[in-house]
């Protein structure tokens, strides 16, 4: 095509191209891409295809990077490099010229780049960085589809951190006239708080705000924060339910516009989400759930047309009935429900039925057994989604008696099921149950061999892990031990003599160990069939050297009797030549053990798994080859780290990532420590001969008897230390099951039988199946089940122990009051010490509140002195604090009290005003914050406004962002009436976010009471923590260069007159307690600290009217949010 | 939501949206294996699946099929009616929508897409307002390419009654 041809094809795009209007697909098939798509479905071969698309690919290239393409070109093109993009070829080049249409182009052209830019890129893609000024840019726009584009843009994909640069705006655009402007906003802040939550932490008031916006679609976007923000912490969100629940109720009432009708049936989208922010605040909560009982009746008698939107909310409504605090009639209509999906015709509707019943079947059994006949058509169902849904409903009803059915139909699914996910799930599920609830020895071996081979390499590795483990522990009877490990040779034996080349290398290694440790049970069984067995495994193609390992260390435990040595001899022969170290190994020890047998029997001790081992960590036994190897001139041992720190110092260069390899190489010889013949790569590369990290390596490090060490009693012993092992508590494990063995009889024939005429056989299969599922036991299935006896009882580690260990921790918490007294007397005579100064009575104070009026706020050490002896009894509200009124509080004299009772060492330094925290009829809370020098303290006052005294107060705080500490002992437990007890916290940043809050309970009881609690919380801003750092020009040069997470911004400058940077850095001085390092020209360095002593620089600079800042710290989203600080310090002024 | 996929019958790929982030490579793996998983299953059984560690919800119209992989906690069914309404929106727009409409007009689609669901979640679903959102934008576009045209004097009778159809909206 010649170039005038071209350009005038170009120049007129609109009018043969894609972007006219609706319906153009006529239009469309002359342009580019047209010709394009047509050229492909022309193609015949995947090969032409890839031909023609390089020829496209490297023609778009060519255009998009050339100066004279104009940007209505450059539309059109990123059009056709997101097709190429989509048919699966990189058009990699295209995504910069994506970001810069976005930016350079007019509305319709910015269109097509942003959302080229969006498809083109994921949130961690580094040129997305380039996409924020473009957002700010157009958000600032006072086109409204512009800034709808930048927040679209925003809501998929925005990078971390870069939220801070333009979160103002967005949280501006919650106010905006428009309705999809605010819907879009608060979308965008969704998307934020969910791959940034601490970021929009500050505007959770904004969300309440949104959720009351007149516009439904407004309200129905922010019940996605609020849904997840429930998520995470349902007890904070429940003074909303009330909210929730009306809005539901005129959302099903039909009170809404028209146009949020789905086919007639009111919002459905926006009232499932209602129902499931009501399912997580009414879960294990009766009084909420008390007052949604009577909207969900509602719900559930309003969605009756028969489609499938009033299903999903049928559904939804289900499964929040069942979570909540159960109502009966509620249940029962649910459970009807079900019913009606189960048997519905259509496939969906019974796969969602069938989910159902799993969600509920372990609360109500019954449910199962009215479905009982639908489940077994389920089992045969020609679909496989809907055959594994009854299989999860079939795995919770499992019991005693139908295990052996049940893990039938599991086999049997696993046989013909080519899916991965579900194989490794399954797989687990039938050990799970077969551990459980083994009927016999036979059944359990077999039930786990078809686990092992179906299951192969893909189960989790706990699996064989945990069925070595109980072969080798044994359980209650010595005599069924027995029978089940030789049960488990037997049929081993026989598997091997029949195809093993067929068996995953998993269940190899497991029969290799078996026939390893337990052979010599079977008397008749020769030694010697068994070892020309394995030997057999070596020989095959596919055994993995792992494998291989596995066997030769069974073989090596294996070769005691005659016959079976020169099998040993022949075998180990052929592999202490193997190029595989390990391998090697195996067959050295084969090779000298099976030609002395007494070494060999104290090494490898027939049957003593189960044997505690005796380590000698300090490997004692060495010390003679240690001094003769000295004496011979050896150099003497040096432990790894040692041996580093050396080299590190011999070489200039230290090359951490290869400092491992040193150690490894010198000891890969070593015998310490090969417990396992898997773990020996790794773990003698670490250990080497080294004592002390022998010792953790695992068990004994001489005893040759591998395998046996790695399932040992303990199971994995390998991260495990010896000593643990003597100290072992059997506890049965609680049980899941739902099942109850006692009434197994009687429901056996309570079974009822729902179906008219039912065939034999599926109803032999669900007496089989639901057998142990009577009704009767349904009432303590609600409940704890009692425990059912388990055929094979793990021996688990004592369980609960973190409860019983807080309830100590509580009650030491909560001292006697008796003592409380005296202490109170002794602080008060004692201003210095700092614990609680808890004063007894109003009057005693009330001195010092006049003295303090004119203190306003502050209150020297002086005044807290008389205080002590001052015991005049003038009352709160006479003249001189009436005089003092200026404080904001609705009670001054209240707070002046209480800044009284400023613990004295605090009374000098500047605290918060004190805000009140919650209160009832009895208590008053109040809190302030004090900044020290080197912490802050947090002061709660409990101010007792009860008659009568209160006792057993116990504060408790709790934040996510801080570390709450109890300065020592001012844990208060006491406050009589009409007194003011205080407490105070050192708070230090555990993580750093804008704002930081403390939530708290108080609990307390009268004398004569019950325990009562009040719950509060506290916020602070992170500038409270924030201290000068200083620290000289040079320090701050090289520290600026070690930190690794930054942030940078362009701040509004201030300019009082004088100098703008100074002005501007003293301003921020001021009010962040910044240390100005020091000012150069047009650049300035400050320095600050986060209490304790996390750094963070920051380095201003003017530029072109405002001031580019750039903050350093090594510690993450403190410069964002330091930044937001800033900002806003900025903005106040 | 996680993704949504377009694709035909023969298993070509129309349409994209990744709410989640993947490399390029996981979402070709996926996107491969996915509509193999789709196309083996026959058309009475179940729209929902559950595929590797994901639940898939998907339908077919006529010769294209629209699959959508969900969070584990999300309703299926109304899963099943987001795509519902995402055709309804198609056709509306398009005007009885077809899979060619689609495949020239993807850029379209994925507007509308855009101001239907936004991060994975359910935007709006009044469909008057989307519609509205779209052809507001589309305005824009419509006044350009109207001068554009009257420049190139090759302006057709029945443009103008179409946008100005659009105004009314």
């Amino acid at each position: 095509m010649s170039d005038v041809v071209e350009k005038t094809l170009t120049a007129l795009p609109s009018l043969l191209s894609l972007d006219s209007q609706p319906g153009s697909t006529k239009l469309s098939s002359t342009s580019k891409l047209g010709t394009l798509i047509r050229g492909i479905t022309e193609l015949t071969s995947k090969h032409e295809e890839e031909k023609l698309i390089q020829r496209e690919l490297v023609s778009i290239k060519e255009q998009v990077s050339s100066p004279n393409t104009s940007m209505r070109q450059m539309k059109e093109l990123m059009v056709r490099a997101i097709y190429c993009e989509m048919l699966g070829y990189e058009a990699s080049f295209s995504y910069i010229h994506a970001i810069k249409l976005a930016q350079q182009g007019t509305a319709l052209e910015k269109r097509v780049g942003y959302l080229a830019v969006s498809l083109f890129l994921n949130e961690s893609h580094e040129l997305l960085l380039l996409l924020v000024n473009t957002v700010l840019k157009d958000l600032q726009s006072t086109n409204l589809i512009e800034v709808c584009m930048a927040l679209t843009v925003v809501s998929q994909m925005f990078p971390k951190d870069m939220i801070p640069a333009i979160l103002p705006l967005v949280e501006e655009k919650l106010n905006h006239p428009k309705e999809i402007i605010r819907r879009k906003a608060v979308l965008a802040l969704y998307k934020f708080y969910l791959i940034a939550p601490n970021q929009v932490q500050h505007i959770h008031n904004k969300f309440r705000k949104a959720l009351c916006d007149k516009d439904p679609g407004v309200m129905t976007a922010s019940l996605h924060i609020y849904l997840q923000m429930i998520e995470e912490n349902p007890e904070g969100y429940k003074d909303l339910a009330a909210s929730f629940v009306t809005i539901l109720k005129q959302v099903v009432g039909g009170k809404l516009p028209m146009d949020f009708n789905y086919h007639s049936v009111p919002a459905p989208w926006l009232q499932i989400q209602l129902l499931r922010i009501l399912s997580l605040l009414g879960k294990n909560d009766p009084s909420t759930s008390e007052i949604m009982y009577e909207v969900l009746d509602e719900s559930l008698r309003r969605a009756e047309i028969n489609h499938n939107i009033t299903y999903a909310i049928l559904y939804e409504c289900v499964k929040c009935i069942y979570t909540i605090d159960p109502k009966s009639d509620l249940l029962e209509k649910a459970a009807k429900c079900i019913g009606n999906f189960v048997l519905s015709p259509k496939i969906n509707l019974k796969y969602l039925g069938l989910k159902a019943l799993t969600y509920v079947v372990q609360q109500d059994p019954k449910l199962a057994l009215q479905h009982q006949m639908t489940i077994i058509e389920c089992l045969d169902h020609p679909d496989l989604i809907i055959k594994r849904e009854t299989l999860e409903i079939l795995f919770r009803i499992t019991n005693a008696q139908n295990v052996t059915v049940i893990v039938d139909k599991m086999l049997e699914f696993l046989r013909i099921n080519k899916d991965d996910y579900t194989t490794i799930d399954l797989v687990g599920k039938v050990a799970e149950l077969a551990e459980k609830y083994a009927p016999d020895n036979e059944w359990f071996i077999e039930t786990m061999s078809t686990v092992f081979s179906v299951g192969g390499d893909l189960m989790q590795p706990d699996i064989p892990n945990s069925f070595l483990k109980l072969l080798s522990e044994g359980f209650d009877s010595v005599e069924e031990d027995r029978k089940l490990r030789l049960f488990a040779v037997d049929s081993y034996v026989s598997l091997l003599q029949g195809e093993p080349g067929k068996l995953p290398q998993r269940f190899l290694q497991v029969i290799s160990w078996v026939l390893g440790e337990y052979s010599f049970l079977r008397e008749e069984l020769e030694a010697a069939t068994v070892l020309r067995l394995l030997a057999k495994l070596l020989d095959m193609k596919n055994t993995s050297s792992e494998t291989k390992s596995w066997v030769l260390m069974a073989m090596t435990k294996l070769c005691e009797r005659g016959a079976g040595v020169s099998v040993a001899q022949e075998v180990s022969e052929t592999y202490s030549s193997s190029l595989d170290t390990v391998l090697r190994q195996r067959a050295q020890e084969l090779q000298h053990l099976s030609r002395h047998s007494e070494l060999r029997a104290r090494v490898l001790p027939r049957d003593a798994g189960l044997e505690p081992l005796e380590v000698d960590s300090s490997l004692s036994f060495l010390d003679g080859f240690v001094s003769e190897a000295l004496a011979a001139g050896a150099a003497p041992y040096k432990p790894p780290h040692q041996r580093q720190e050396e080299l590190a110092q011999a070489k200039a260069l230290s090359l951490e990532p290869y400092g491992l390899s040193l150690p490894i190489s010198m000891s890969s010889c070593s015998i310490a420590d090969r417990q396992s013949p898997t773990l020996l790569s790794i773990s003698s590369g670490l250990s080497g001969e080294s004592p002390d990290l022998s010792h953790k390596g695992g068990s004994s490090t001489l005893k040759l008897d591998g395998v046996k060490r790695l399932w040992g009693r303990e199971g994995y012993l390998a991260q495990r230390e010896p000593v643990e092992e003597s100290a072992r508590v059997e506890v049965p494990s609680p049980l899941r099951s739902p099942s109850q063995q006692g009434e197994a009889d009687s429901s056996h024939s309570q079974t009822p039988i729902p179906t008219p005429e039912p065939e034999q056989e599926k109803q032999q299969l669900a007496s089989s199946l639901f057998v142990g599922l009577s009704s009767q036991s349904s009432v303590c299935l609600m409940g704890k089940s009692e425990p059912t006896p388990q055929r094979f009882r793990r021996k688990a580690k004592s369980p609960g122990s973190s409860s019983s260990a807080s309830e100590k921790t509580s009650n030491s918490l909560v001292s006697t009051p008796s003592t409380v007294d005296n202490l109170m007397c002794n602080n008060l005579l004692d201003s210095n010490i700092t614990s609680e100064l808890v004063v007894s009575s109003l009057e005693q104070t009330s001195q010092l509140s006049q003295g303090l009026a004119a203190a306003n706020g502050t209150c020297d050490a002086e005044l807290t002195d008389s205080d002590v002896k001052g015991s005049s009894p003038s009352l709160c509200g006479d003249n001189a604090v009436a005089a003092a009124d200026p404080a904001p509080h609705e009670d001054p004299c209240k707070d002046l009290l209480l800044t009284s009772h400023l613990p004295a060492e605090l009374s000098g330094l500047s605290h918060s005003e004190i805000t009140p925290l919650c209160s009832n009829q009895s208590l008053d809370l109040s809190a302030s914050h004090v900044q020290k020098e080197d912490s802050l303290v947090l002061v709660v006052f409990i101010y007792n406004s009860s008659d009568s005294d209160i006792q057993q107060i116990l504060l408790e705080l709790d934040s996510e962002e801080i570390e709450v500490s109890c300065v020592c002992d001012s844990a208060v437990q006491e406050a009589s009436s009409h007194s003011v007890a205080v407490c105070q916290y050192s708070l230090t940043v555990k993580t750093p976010s804008v704002h930081v809050e403390v939530v708290g309970t108080v609990s307390y009881q009268f004398p004569a009471g019950t325990p009562q609690s009040l719950q509060f919380s506290y916020k602070l801003p992170l500038t409270c923590f924030i201290r000068p750092l200083t620290v000289s020009t040079e320090e701050y040069g090289t520290m600026w260069l070690d930190f690794s997470h930054d942030t940078k911004q362009n701040l509004t400058l201030i300019s009082d007159g004088q100098e703008p940077l100074a002005a501007t850095l003293n301003v921020l001085k001021k009010k962040l307690q910044l240390h100005v390092v020091e000012i150069i020209g047009m650049e300035g360095i400050v320095a600050c600290r986060l209490l304790q002593d996390q750094p963070c620089l920051m380095h201003c600079r003017l530029n072109a009217g405002t001031l580019a800042v750039w903050l350093r710290s090594p510690v993450p989203a403190l410069p964002d949010c330091l930044m937001y600080h800033c900002q806003r310090a900025l903005q106040e002024h | 939501m996680q993704f949504m996929l377009l694709f035909s019958r023969q298993g070509k790929l129309r349409l994209q949206k990744w709410y989640v982030p993947l490399s390029d490579k996981e979402k070709k793996k996926i996107t491969r294996e996915l509509v193999q998983t789709v196309l083996a299953r026959k058309p009475k059984m179940c729209s929902f699946l559950e595929w590797r560690d994901m639940k898939i919800v998907y339908k077919r119209y006529a010769s294209l099929y629209f699959c959508c992989a969900i969070e584990n906690q999300d309703n299926e069914l109304i899963t099943l009616e987001i795509i519902h309404r995402y055709v309804e929106l198609l056709d509306k727009y398009f005007g009885s929508v077809c899979e060619l409409d689609i495949i020239f007009n993807f850029e379209k689609a994925y507007f509308i897409l855009d101001e239907f669901l936004l991060g994975g979640e359910a935007q709006e679903t009044s469909k008057k307002n989307v519609l509205k959102a779209i052809e507001q934008a589309d305005l824009l576009q419509e006044n350009i390419d109207f001068q554009m045209r009257l420049f190139a004097g090759v302006m057709l009778p029945n443009m103008v009654s179409e946008s100005s159809g659009l105004f009314q909206n």
